[in-house]
């Protein structure tokens, strides 16, 4: 190529680098409920002043004060306990709720938008009936059937939340498979795979990360009501959701017992609404930051 | 481009691309739009042959079908004299790299969350032909044939203009030396100062590389420019072919007469007889019977309205399908019924 090719053309700088940057105050706030919460899941044991276990019969139904600082329940197990494990509980639950439910769901919505025909015909009809059952119906029908645990309640909530996640990775594979690039990786030799999992997935994989984050404090939610249900975790078990139920038996005596793990569900759902909002912003890609 | 073009790298026969359109929840074929319906000629190894047609008329759908990205409903598409048309995907995969699309949009075919190194090496790495370090210099090699900077490799798409954006899908696109590139209107989603650029760049890669252009657009001054011959496209059919010079010399169907009078000259003093176009392209979901060009036609006769032209032979290598042409034909061109799919050629389109 000659000095005098018209092929030299004036390069710009960059005009924007990617990062990933959380840009609101809502999204700090959500960003600190979620560190908080992984914190408390991981060092609860050893932060908490009583075993899970322990029981207190002349405290019971205790006021918040100097020996338990978020009052006493029933048998006078300690409040502030039961909170702080019952962050593990949450967090363990809703984390493979939502991990199963998108994997399952990616995968299948991603396979029924690109292959077409009857596996798409297959996949969206068994989501069709999934969706026609009220999610939290199916999960304690299916929580009573097969008795209350942990493993259980993930079945339970991936059982029909992989739908959301099937209709949103088809769609997003049906917009996005007609794309030029799509076309021209086809054009270059492309194979399915290679389609699927390098030009697909990763243009679909913002819109799937939005809804996990979205998903789980609909999880957290959703093993606090059963929970709440006595379908959740094991009697005995710490757990928000069972924290409450035991309150609302004391609601006018000891309000204490049910308002303090009701405020650290409403905290981590709310942080939670703030970080997918947040993260939904910072993946945009043609974002500019200012 | 001195020695005389005569061998075919692509010949196209009768090529045909429907389309079912179906409706309602079973999915009843309602009716075809026939996107391509019966197109031959031959693409000439190191020629720029024009494709030109109003937008709609089935030139982006030819492009694709020629490559197999979308699939020719009947025809016979032979590259270097191997037919195309029954291979599958897998047999296709190693003739890819000597026929490569260059898209009209540099905004969408560049993948977004790919930097321009993964874009650029993505030939090689579908391929499985350089790796590490070869890979990466071939990658700034091309970048550097297109004028990009070296640090254009660790950049994503949405930083670049769209003349950059271009010129690194034209990157991809020769990066595996294809001998065959048909562009997709490669620069008419570009700025008027772009296009030159381009349109230079691409002159420039076909001396370098020996290129062979199936070139699709709808700017006639400048497919004028690049085009050895030049094809008009109407309704799905190729109306008239002819060198370039003489195609807009001495256009001979009244489709493109009425095209290249809308051709804007820099001259105010030129004398210029516009022949507006009543109404618009008919839907190819229902094509007008006889010549589909006759509703707008304003030579149209009674004949046209019964019977289809053929592609007349009007010699070098001219054809034209109109019946204003017959008298000065020395065959016709193209068998156009289903018949005959090989479209035995009365004279070759390539001519003198």
């Amino acid at each position: 190529m000659s000095e005098a090719s018209p092929v030299a053309a004036v390069v710009s700088e960059p005009v924007a680098r990617r990062g990933f940057r959380l840009r609101t105050l809502g999204g700090w706030f959500g960003l600190g409920v979620a560190v908080l919460l992984v914190l408390t899941a991981l060092l609860g044991p050893w932060l908490s002043p009583y075993s899970p276990e322990a029981i207190e019969l002349s405290a019971e139904l205790a006021p918040p004060g100097p020996g338990h600082l978020l009052g006493a329940g029933e048998n006078g197990i300690d409040v502030l306990t039961h909170v702080l494990h019952g962050a593990r509980v949450s967090l363990v639950v809703a984390f493979f709720a939502v991990v199963v439910s998108a994997l399952v769901g990616a995968t299948l919505g991603a396979l029924a938008g690109y292959l077409g025909g009857l596996v798409d015909e297959g996949v969206m009809r068994v989501v069709d009936v999934l969706l026609a059952f009220p999610g939290i119906l199916l999960a304690i029908f299916i929580t009573s059937v097969l008795g209350p645990s942990l493993a259980n309640v993930v079945f339970a909530l991936s059982f029909t939340g992989w739908t959301g996640y099937a209709r949103l990775a088809r769609g997003q594979v049906l917009t996005l498979r007609e794309r030029e690039y799509v076309q021209a990786a086809r054009a270059l030799g492309s194979g399915s795979a290679r389609i699927l999992f390098r030009h697909l997935l990763p243009n679909a994989a913002g819109p799937l990360l939005i809804q996990a984050t979205f998903a789980f404090p609909g999880a957290i939610l959703a093993e606090a009501s059963l929970s709440f249900l006595g379908l959740g975790v094991p009697p005995g078990t710490p757990s928000w959701g069972a924290l409450v139920d035991q309150g609302t038996q004391y609601l006018l005596v000891a309000p204490h017992v049910a308002l303090f793990p009701g405020l650290a569900l409403a905290l981590t759902v709310l942080g939670f609404n703030f970080l997918g909002d947040a993260v939904r912003d910072a993946l945009d890609p043609k974002r500019v930051e200012r | 481009m001195t020695e005389p073009l005569t061998e075919p790298l692509l010949q196209v026969r009768d090529v045909k691309t429907h389309f079912p359109v179906r409706d309602g929840l079973l999915g009843r074929v309602r009716g075809t739009v026939k996107a391509v319906d019966g197109v031959s000629f031959d693409v000439l190894r190191g020629e720029t042959l024009g494709l030109v047609g109003e937008s709609g008329c089935g030139k982006s759908t030819l492009g694709r079908t020629l490559l197999r990205l979308i699939e020719p409903t009947a025809g016979s598409i032979r590259f270097e004299g191997q037919e195309l048309t029954g291979l599958s995907q897998r047999e296709l995969r190693p003739l890819r790299r000597r026929m490569q699309l260059i898209f009209q949009d540099p905004y969408a075919s560049l993948n977004p969350r790919m930097t321009v190194r993964d874009i650029i090496g993505e030939p090689f790495a579908i391929h499985g032909l350089a790796r590490g370090r070869e890979r990466e210099e071939q990658v700034l090699a091309l970048l550097e044939l297109m004028g990009l900077p070296r640090d254009a490799m660790e950049r994503y798409p949405h930083e670049f203009s769209g003349g950059q954006r271009q010129r690194i899908g034209i990157a991809r696109s020769i990066a595996m030396r294809p001998d065959l590139v048909i562009a997709d209107e490669p620069i008419s989603a570009l700025d008027v100062s772009i296009q030159a650029q381009i349109v230079n760049l691409l002159v420039e890669l076909q001396r370098e590389l020996k290129l062979t252009y199936l070139f699709i657009a709808h700017d006639l001054k400048i497919v004028e420019y690049i085009s050895t011959r030049v094809a008009v496209m109407y309704l799905g059919r190729i109306v008239e072919l002819a060198d370039a010079a003489e195609l807009y010399r001495r256009p001979r169907h009244p489709y493109t007469q009425a095209l290249l009078s809308a051709v804007p000259v820099p001259d105010p003093d030129h004398p210029r007889k516009r022949i507006i176009l009543q109404g618009d392209v008919p839907s190819p979901l229902s094509p007008p019977p006889g010549c589909a060009f006759h509703p707008r036609c304003p030579h149209a006769s009674e004949r046209c309205r019964r019977e289809a032209p053929p592609l007349y032979a009007l010699g070098n290598g001219h054809t034209a399908a109109c019946f204003l042409a017959e008298q000065d034909a020395t065959g016709t061109a193209e068998a156009r019924g289903e018949e005959e799919p090989q479209g035995v050629l009365a004279q070759s389109p390539s001519g003198g």
